[in-house]
């Protein structure tokens, strides 16, 4: 039962990571046009300047 | 879609960028920038969005482009000398259609900063709730003593934090129904994860066997669904409706010492003079001063025929200008306005429809005392049954409270709602009130405008011409901006015409078009100023010879479809028109309605509708006009089409964006089918209740069993959401 000494805060910093990744998400407003940036990933060009 | 729109990739991404970075910060330091937004209906790819971007950025003055393809919108920086017209028309050659938006109007700053503040809540509750999951399972398992009191400790230490933070929303609510000494269904949830919560930090620290951390988060999550849901939806049927009223900002001309300027409507005083082009609305009621043209009052009245105005006419705001540029002066302004004596009505009646109960108000309202005298019955029951065992009664309680609570029934409504709206939504029917999907549904009548409503608003030319007198006709209209003029045109281009050459056509405003053919005189015009006897035709004088033009109103597309599809729904259909019985009764026969009233004043609308809710009626109103504003607002719910102005959409529990009439009984459908959805989604929920109700009560609830029942009943109700058709 050691082992959960180490993969229980592993698990635990996972999830973490997982949800600062979503609080970045909502920060940097990335669904505010989900549509375009859907249609954008198809371009061949490269976006040069995307919104702020 | 073609090749040539998506140019090969660039050796490298920087040698593109490098440039147009320093071009935008070059014209960033250039002060005196504006931004521009731009509603872009047509976009919908993303070779759109090139084009567009690459489009605006290649021209020099333009400083940033950026596209929204969800909002169908493009964010456009420039200088502030260059007009919207400029970027419109430039779009235009793009290929694209395009509207300026009135920036003020379209702030939603409030409206975006809620929805990103319930997904952050949505967002925390889903983590905390798999994780708590996750260490629960060990629980369930099995795990004893020590074990079992470590995934306690940590399912605490990441349930608490959520708790207090996601659920916040129910908190406030709840408290702002006790406050006022009203149940709503907050206070159950409230309680629930309260109780819950504190109960289960209780028997974690008194090493106890059931802890609820799970079921506690499940509930604050779920419940943030449906309410997100429920924001989502209402959020693009309000940004939606914004933009139609950012699409036409209110300014009038004022005629100022320098000439002429544009200003916001709020400025303009009684005793100001301002300026009308032809094209344009009547800003203000006032009264004419100078020019003389026609006016178009089918918004305020529902005639179809111009109107000739001359000095000394009274107009009132709303009106539409056809031919001449008129000079008016304000006699009332702002709240004086007719349309503003309009908006008091629709205020009022705004108030009646609030008062309506939704089937999810009528379910909470027997729902919530229910649930807590349930939990308070097992919590004495049990007091009594183990002779005063606090702890034992406390967490029977718990479990009747967390399996009782509206889980389902606070995701049955809003689920449906969001697909039932998002169906509609792409049909072109925009829902605007909170309830108008339900109210939709019980309608058993419907009364309909004419004028704008199930006509175009536009004339269209009947009389046979012979193509040579035609052509005069055409020639003489073309250089014409009435209506008429366009439709003699428009006639004209699928026949094949002669050409003829009519030279020095000169257009007397609010009279007619004159011209000379081989030095003959020729006119088109209103009888009184050829001179010839006839009321609301149009005469054409090639040199003395008469002929007498007859113009009807073109039918919306799917009028026909419409109309015969709610005879086959069983619903009554009532014509209800301020315009001429002529018109009116030609109308009808038409399209087979039986039922009609010609030269209605707003009022008597408005009298019909309140007689037909007295008789017990739920009537579907529909009409676009200022006429039809007392009567949209009186009915049960009511539909205006996007064309209408925007006191008559503000008036209307929806808009339908779609230009195709037929598209309402689409939309009658699909309240019904979502009516029957949410329906059955109590009937889930009721049966889910009574099944676990009692399992609880006598104690045999377990965290476990609570955690499936709660997952399970929520999937199986938003999955039968989905069968919203």
């Amino acid at each position: 039962m050691e082992v959960l000494s180490l993969l229980i805060p592993v698990s635990l910093c996972l999830g973490a990571v997982g949800l600062f990744g979503f609080f970045w998400t909502m920060r940097s407003k990335q669904y505010e046009d989900p549509d375009g940036d859907a249609a954008r990933i198809l371009r061949t060009d490269y976006d040069d300047h995307p919104a702020d | 879609m073609s090749t040539a729109e998506y140019p090969g990739v660039a050796a490298c991404p920087a040698c593109v960028a490098t440039p147009i970075a320093i071009r935008r910060a070059a014209k960033d330091a250039t002060e005196g920038s504006r931004e521009l937004h731009l509603s872009l209906p047509t976009i919908h790819c993303a070779a759109c969005i090139q084009t567009v971007e690459r489009g605006l950025l290649a021209r020099e003055e333009i400083e940033d482009a950026r596209v929204n393809l969800t909002r169908k919108r493009a964010t456009v920086r420039v200088p502030a000398t260059t007009s919207d017209e400029d970027v419109v028309a430039f779009i235009a050659s793009l290929g694209y259609e395009a509207t300026p938006l009135d920036s003020a109007t379209l702030s939603v700053g409030e409206a975006d900063r809620s929805a990103r503040d319930l997904a952050m809540r949505l967002g925390v509750a889903g983590f905390s709730m798999m994780n708590v999951m996750l260490l629960s399972v060990a629980v369930w398992s099995g795990a004893t003593d020590a074990t079992r009191d470590l995934f306690h400790w940590l399912s605490a230490l990441i349930a608490l934090p959520t708790i207090v933070f996601s659920a916040r929303p129910f908190y406030t609510s709840a408290w702002r129904a006790l406050k006022v000494a009203h149940l709503n269904m907050d206070v159950p949830i409230t309680l629930a994860i309260l109780l819950a919560a504190g109960m289960s930090l209780f028997e974690t620290i008194s090493h106890g066997d059931h802890a609820y951390f799970d079921a506690a988060l499940s509930l604050t999550f779920f419940l943030l669904a449906g309410r997100y849901l429920d924001q989502k939806m209402r959020s693009v049927a309000r940004s939606a409706a914004t933009e139609l009223a950012a699409m036409e900002a209110p300014t009038a001309l004022r005629i100022g010492e320098n000439g002429a300027e544009t200003v916001s409507l709020k400025a303009v005083s009684v005793g100001d003079l301002l300026l009308v082009q032809p094209g344009g609305r009547v800003p203000v009621d006032g009264e004419v001063v100078g020019g003389a043209s026609e006016l178009d009052r089918a918004f305020l009245t529902g005639e179809t025929d111009p109107v000739a105005v001359s000095v000394g006419t009274e107009v009132k705001a709303g009106e539409v200008n056809l031919t001449g540029a008129l000079q008016i002066r304000a006699t009332a302004v702002g709240e004086n306005t007719l349309l503003h004596a309009l908006a008091d009505l629709v205020s009022m009646a705004e108030q009646a429809k609030s008062k309506y109960n939704s089937l999810a108000d009528r379910a909470a309202r027997i729902y919530a005392p229910l649930v807590h005298i349930l939990a308070f019955a097992a919590f004495v029951f049990w007091l009594w049954m183990t002779g005063g065992d606090v702890r034992h009664a406390m967490n029977i309680a718990v479990a009747v409270l967390i399996i009782t609570c509206p889980c389902a029934l606070g995701l049955a409504v809003p689920a449906v709602s969001t697909v039932a709206s998002g169906r509609l939504f792409k049909a072109g029917l925009l829902v605007k009130h909170a309830t108008a999907l339900e109210r939709l549904a019980e309608i058993d009548e419907v009364v309909f405008d004419k004028t704008g409503t199930l006509t175009k608003g536009t004339p269209q030319l009947i009389t046979k011409l012979d193509p040579q007198v035609h052509a005069i006709a055409s020639a003489l209209a073309q250089g014409s901006g009435h209506p008429r003029s366009k439709a003699i045109v428009a006639a004209g281009r699928d026949l094949d015409l002669p050409s003829v050459t009519v030279t020095d056509i000169t257009e007397q405003p609010g009279m007619g078009v004159q011209g000379l053919l081989d030095g003959r005189a020729v006119r088109l015009g209103r009888a009184e100023w050829i001179g010839v006897e006839g009321e609301s035709t149009t005469i054409l004088d090639i040199d003395g010879q008469i002929f007498a033009l007859q113009f009807e109103d073109a039918l919306r597309d799917g009028a026909a479809e419409l109309i015969a599809g709610l005879k086959a729904m069983g619903m009554p259909v009532t014509l209800l028109s301020g315009d001429t019985t002529a018109a009116v009764s030609k109308l009808a026969d038409e399209l087979l309605i039986t039922d009609w009233q010609a030269g209605v004043l707003p009022q008597d609308k408005a009298e019909v509708l309140r007689e037909k809710a007295a008789q017990g009626k739920r009537v579907l109103m529909v009409g676009d006009g200022l006429n039809d504003v007392g009567a949209l607002a009186l009915a049960h719910v009511s539909i205006a089409p996007a064309s209408a102005l925007e006191a008559t959409r503000v008036a209307a529990d929806m808009v339908l964006v779609s230009g195709n009439l037929s598209r309402i009984i689409d939309g009658i459908r699909t309240a019904k089918s979502a009516r029957s959805r949410i329906l059955e989604n109590f009937a889930v929920a009721a049966v889910y209740n009574m099944i676990a109700v009692p399992i609880a009560f006598m104690g045999f609830a377990t965290p476990l069993a609570a955690a499936i029942a709660m997952s399970s009943s929520s999937i199986i109700v938003s999955v039968n959401a989905l069968r919203t058709k």
